[in-house]
C-alpha cells in the first residue's frame, strides 16, 4: 500500500470556555488517514468537531495533543512561516464563498494571486495559467474580469475550487462546499469536484452534515460525535450497514427525496451533551437505546467490521448487541 | 369548499430607481392553489422562488414595497384579500398560525418562555389568565417539551435550537388554529433534531386535525411529511399534485430536474444539470420563465405556458406537458 498522503493521529484540541477555566473538548482523540487520490467524507452534526479537525490540518488552529503527518513530514508543530508554503500542496474551499473571496478583486486575479504566492511562474504564464483554470471550473472567460458582486454563489465556488486547484495541491481539505447552494447549483459542483479528482489525483478531505451529498462524492466516510470518530467505512458499506447505535439513528434520521422509500426510525432522544462536560466512557452512552453498565466507564476502541476498510467504536460490537431494532414511522 | 383558495395570486416589489424611474419586481406570478382541511401541502423551489413570499401574501405580512396586484384568497369562506387590517390580524395567530425558519430570533428574548405562550393566548381567546397557562403547560407537553413546569420559566437564550423550535409550534398551537403554515421549520436544525421536529409536526396536524404548508427547499421532507406538493419556479407553481403522482412522474422539466439533482437521484459526472441562474424578477423573459434554461423550449415557450392536467389532481404549467420524452 502506497504511504498515506495525510495521518492524523490522536488529536485533540480544546478551547477554553470563556474565563471560566472550562474548556470545550472539540476534538478528542480523533485518529485518520488519507490516501493519495482518495476522498474522505467527514460527517456529523454542528458542533460534532468536523470544521475543528479541517482547521488543525490545514494548521489554521493549533492542535492541543496529537499528531499531523502530511506528506511525510510531521507538520503538528511547524512555525507559523512554514505554513504558508504549505499551502501550496494543501489547499482549501469553505462553505461560504462570498466570505472567502476579497470583493475588490477581479475574478482573474483572485484565481491568479494563489500562483503569485506559490509558483514561480511569469506573468503570460499566470495568465495563460488563469484562463485554462477558468475553463476546468466551466466558469466563461468573460467572468475574469468582473468582481466577486457580479457572480452567484454557485459560479463564486467555483473561483474558489480553481484557486484551490491552481497550484496542483496533494490534499483539498473542503468544509461544507456546497451546504449554501441550491439543489441544482449543488449538483453542479459536485460534478465539477468529481472532474478535478478524476484529473488531478489531488486527495480530498469532504466535510459535511448532509449524509447524501458525502455519500455520493466519498470513497470512505468518517462519522463524528461529540469530536470523536465513531465509525469509519467505505460509503456504501456504511449507508447498507452502520455498525455504530449513533450512526444508525444518524442514517435513520435521513429522509431520501423518494416517497415509496419506508423509513425505519429510531429517533434519538435528547440532544447533544456539551462539549464542556463530555459524558464518561463512549460519549454516546447518555442517549444510546442500546448501552450497557460498561458503556460509562470504557472508552470503546475501533472494532473491525467484516473484511472490508470497515471500523466502530463500540463495547456492544463483539457480542452483537449494537443493532438498534428500528420502529416504523412516517 | 376548499379550506384555503388562492387564485392568480401576483405579488410584486415596486420602487423607484436613482432616476426616479419606475421598478417592477414580478415576485408572485398567478400563484394558484387549494388546500383541503386536514391535509399537507409541501412547496419546494430553489432560493428566491416565491415560497415564503406567498405565504406573507396570504397572510396579510407583507411590507412595501411589497404588494399584492391582483389575486384572491378565500380561507373557511373569508376572501382575506378584502378584509379589514384588524379582522385580518386577528386571524392570523388564531386560525391561521406560522412557524418560521431561525426559531431564536422569532421569540422575544425579554419574556419567559411562558408568558409568550399565555400572550398569544390572551391576545386571540382572552378568557381568564390561569386556562391560557393551562393551556401553555398542555401546549408545552404536547410538543414534547421536557419537564415543562420548569422548562415554562426558562428565557428564550436558555434554549437549543430544537427547544427553541419546539416552543414556537406550542405558540402557533395555542388557538388551535386550522391552518399552519410552516416556513423551512428545520432548516438549520441537525438531522436528528429535524426529523424530531417533523415528526411532531405530522403527529400534530392528526391530533389536532389541522392543515400544513410546509415550505422547503428539502425534497425529502416533502417526499415524507406531505401529500401534496407544488413546485415554485420564478414566482409561478409550475407543477403541482399529489406527492406520490408528481415524484414517479414528474412533467415539468424543472421538477424533473429538481429531482434528478436530490442525492438519491443524481449521478456525479453524468447527465445534463439545469445549469444558468435564476431569472431576474425586473426582467422576467415572456412566456415560460425557464425557457432560457431549458433544453425542451422553443417558439412556442414565448408564449404564457397552458395549465395542463396530466394526472389525477396532477398539473403541469409547459407546453409540452404530457409530450415531454421520459
Ligand atoms: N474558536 C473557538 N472557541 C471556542 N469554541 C470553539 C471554537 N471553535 C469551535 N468551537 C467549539 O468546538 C466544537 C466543535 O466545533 P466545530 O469544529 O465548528 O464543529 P462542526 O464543524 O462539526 O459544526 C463546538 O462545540 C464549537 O462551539
Ligand atoms: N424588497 C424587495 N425588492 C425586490 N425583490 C425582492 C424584495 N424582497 C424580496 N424580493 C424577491 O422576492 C423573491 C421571492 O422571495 P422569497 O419568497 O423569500 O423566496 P423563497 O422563500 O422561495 O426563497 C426573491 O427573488 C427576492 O429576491
Ligand atoms: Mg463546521
Ligand atoms: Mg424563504
Amino acid at each position: 500500500m502506497t504511504a498515506p498522503v495525510l495521518t492524523v493521529e490522536k488529536l485533540v484540541k480544546r478551547f477554553p470556555a470563556g474565563r471560566s477555566g472550562l474548556f470545550v473538548n472539540a476534538v478528542n482523540s480523533v485518529d485518520l488517514s488519507i490516501a493519495p487520490g482518495e476522498t474522505l467524507g467527514m460527517v456529523g452534526e454542528s458542533g460534532s468537531g468536523k470544521s475543528t479537525i479541517g482547521r488543525a490540518i490545514l494548521r489554521l488552529t493549533e492542535p492541543t495533543e496529537g499528531k499531523i503527518t502530511f506528506d511525510g513530514r510531521d507538520i503538528t508543530r511547524i512555525p507559523d512561516r512554514e505554513i504558508r508554503p504549505l499551502r501550496r500542496d494543501m489547499q482549501m474551499v469553505f462553505q461560504d464563498p462570498w466570505s472567502a473571496l476579497n470583493p475588490r478583486m477581479r475574478i482573474g486575479d483572485l484565481i491568479a494571486e494563489t500562483m503569485k504566492l506559490h509558483l514561480d511562474l511569469s506573468k503570460t504564464e499566470r495568465e495563460n495559467r488563469t484562463v485554462r483554470l477558468a475553463e476546468r471550473v466551466h466558469l466563461r472567460p468573460e467572468y475574469l474580469r468582473r468582481y466577486s458582486s457580479d457572480l452567484s454563489g454557485g459560479q463564486l465556488q467555483r473561483v474558489c475550487i480553481a484557486r484551490a486547484i491552481a497550484t496542483n495541491p496533494k490534499l483539498i481539505v473542503l468544509d461544507e462546499p456546497t451546504s449554501s447552494l441550491d439543489l441544482s447549483v449543488r449538483a453542479e459542483i459536485l460534478d465539477l469536484l468529481a472532474e478535478i479528482r478524476e484529473q488531478s489525483r489531488a486527495a480530498m478531505l469532504f466535510i459535511s452534515h448532509d449524509l447524501g451529498t458525502v455519500r455520493l462524492i466519498s470513497d470512505r466516510i468518517v462519522v463524528l460525535y461529540l469530536g470523536a470518530v465513531v465509525e469509519t467505512a467505505p460509503g456504501e458499506a456504511l449507508f447498507a450497514d452502520p455498525a455504530h447505535p449513533y450512526s444508525q439513528s444518524l442514517l435513520s434520521a435521513h429522509l431520501p427525496a423518494d416517497p415509496e422509500a419506508k423509513l425505519s426510525r429510531h429517533l434519538l432522544v435528547g440532544e447533544i451533551p456539551s462539549p464542556i462536560n463530555l459524558p464518561s466512557g463512549c460519549t454516546f452512552h447518555t442517549r444510546c437505546p442500546v448501552a450497557i453498565g460498561a458503556c460509562r466507564n470504557e472508552v470503546p476502541g475501533a472494532e473491525r467490521i467484516g473484511d472490508a476498510e470497515h471500523y466502530a467504536n463500540c463495547l456492544r460490537i463483539a457480542e452483537g448487541g449494537n443493532r438498534i431494532k428500528p420502529t416504523e414511522a412516517a | 369548499m376548499s379550506l384555503l383558495e388562492v387564485e392568480n395570486l401576483r405579488t410584486h416589489f415596486i420602487s423607484r430607481d436613482i432616476d426616479n424611474q419606475i421598478r417592477v419586481a414580478e415576485a408572485l406570478n398567478d400563484v394558484s392553489f387549494t388546500l383541503e382541511a386536514g391535509k399537507v401541502l409541501g412547496f419546494v423551489g430553489e432560493t428566491g422562488a416565491g415560497k415564503s413570499l406567498t405565504a406573507q401574501s396570504i397572510c396579510g405580512l407583507l411590507r412595501p414595497p411589497a404588494k399584492v396586484i391582483c389575486g384572491r384568497v378565500t380561507f373557511d369562506g373569508h376572501d382575506l384579500t378584502a378584509m379589514p387590517a384588524d379582522d385580518l390580524n386577528a386571524l392570523r395567530g388564531a386560525e391561521i398560525a406560522m412557524v418560521v425558519q431561525n426559531p431564536r430570533t422569532s421569540l422575544d428574548p425579554l419574556t419567559r418562555i411562558v408568558d409568550q405562550l399565555v400572550r398569544i393566548h390572551q391576545a386571540h381567546a382572552g378568557g381568564p389568565l390561569a386556562a391560557s397557562r393551562t393551556r401553555a403547560m398542555e401546549m408545552m407537553e404536547a410538543v414534547g417539551i421536557p419537564d415543562p413546569k420548569n422548562r415554562a420559566n426558562a428565557w428564550p437564550h436558555e434554549l437549543s435550537g430544537g427547544m427553541a423550535q419546539r416552543v414556537l409550534i406550542a405558540m402557533a398551537l395555542m388557538n388551535n388554529p386550522k391552518l399552519l403554515i410552516a416556513d423551512e421549520p428545520t432548516t438549520g436544525l441537525d438531522v436528528t433534531v429535524q426529523a424530531q421536529i417533523l415528526d411532531l409536526l405530522k403527529h400534530l396536524t392528526e391530533r389536532f386535525g389541522m392543515a400544513m404548508i410546509i415550505i422547503t427547499h428539502d425534497l425529502g421532507i416533502v417526499a415524507h411529511y406531505s401529500d401534496e406538493i407544488a413546485v415554485m419556479f420564478a414566482g409561478t407553481i409550475v407543477e403541482a399534485g399529489p406527492v406520490s403522482e408528481v415524484f414517479e412522474a414528474p412533467g415539468h422539466p424543472y421538477t424533473r430536474s429538481l429531482i434528478a439533482a436530490t442525492p438519491e437521484r443524481l449521478k456525479v459526472g453524468g447527465g445534463a444539470k439545469l445549469g444558468g441562474q435564476p431569472p431576474d424578477l425586473y426582467n422576467l423573459p415572456s412566456g415560460c420563465a425557464l425557457r432560457t434554461r431549458c433544453v425542451f423550449a422553443s417558439d412556442v415557450c414565448a408564449t404564457p405556458p397552458p395549465r395542463t392536467r396530466v394526472g389525477p389532481d396532477h398539473d403541469v404549467n409547459c407546453h409540452f406537458a404530457g409530450d415531454l420524452p421520459s
